[in-house]
């Protein structure tokens, strides 16, 4: 599974992309961040408050609950704002 | 329907006259062009440098004005949007829209600039006196989004 992460989600992790193999357990949006906040304090500082993360998985937008395999590619991101 | 996404400046004009060259059906062409300001969630704004996630971009932009394409009858559009380090003045985004008459070619250009608001994966560091801040999405740009949710 590829993973991305963008703006204030990517300094926090200091990480801009990374793959990863989650335990199979690790079938959604939900239990991929659980997941990711065990792998370090960056991770854990990061995925502190999700009320302000964004995710999207292979370019479309999904809620925490969305299910993951693991080819996906999943984007990590605070609420965008372009224009 | 143009869409770029890009480093380096547009020229305005340039851009604009392409889009109607040879349609003279077309009665009206609407254009926004989105700037830095010098001030924003930091009270002195000296830089912004703007991220965005590509591949994701390019089909969200592209979605948004085959969105608009959909919604009115429109000869052609345009989405131009800037990413990397820029300064107060700079342009950001140029937006256009051209139609037989004037209220189709209005309505689609700020339905795509609400929609890139809230819809496309850009983010903005706003940098300044020493200061960093990432620009927080806006209820109000929310609210602009949410109107155009009902199709007309």
């Amino acid at each position: 599974m590829k993973l991305l992460y963008f703006a204030w989600v990517r300094q926090q992790t200091g990480v801009n992309e990374e793959c990863v193999t989650p335990p199979n357990h690790v079938n959604n949006v939900a239990a991929l961040i659980d997941w990711l906040r065990e792998r370090g304090p960056q991770y854990a500082r990061a995925f502190e408050d999700v009320s302000a993360l964004r995710v999207a998985i292979n370019h479309e937008l999904v809620d925490f609950d969305a299910k993951l395999s693991k080819d996906d590619e999943v984007a990590l991101f605070p609420p965008v704002t372009g224009g | 329907m143009t869409v770029r996404i890009q480093e380096h400046d547009f020229d305005v004009n340039a851009e604009l006259a392409a889009l109607t060259v040879g349609q003279h059906h077309v009665g009206g062409l609407v254009s926004f062009i989105g700037l830095v300001r010098d001030f924003g969630e930091l009270q002195s704004v000296a830089s912004m440098t703007l991220e965005h996630y590509p591949g994701m971009t390019e089909k969200i932009l592209g979605k948004i004005a085959s969105e608009a394409a959909e919604r009115w009858n429109l000869s052609s559009s345009l989405i131009i949007h800037r990413y990397g380090y820029l300064e107060p003045g700079d342009r950001i985004v140029l937006v256009a829209a051209a139609s037989e008459h004037r209220v189709s070619a209005f309505d689609a250009c700020e339905f795509i600039v609400d929609w890139l608001k809230t819809k496309a994966p850009f983010w903005k560091l706003e940098e300044g006196n020493g200061n960093a801040k990432w620009v927080t999405a806006r209820m109000d740009d929310t609210a602009a989004s949410a109107r155009w949710s009902v199709k007309k």
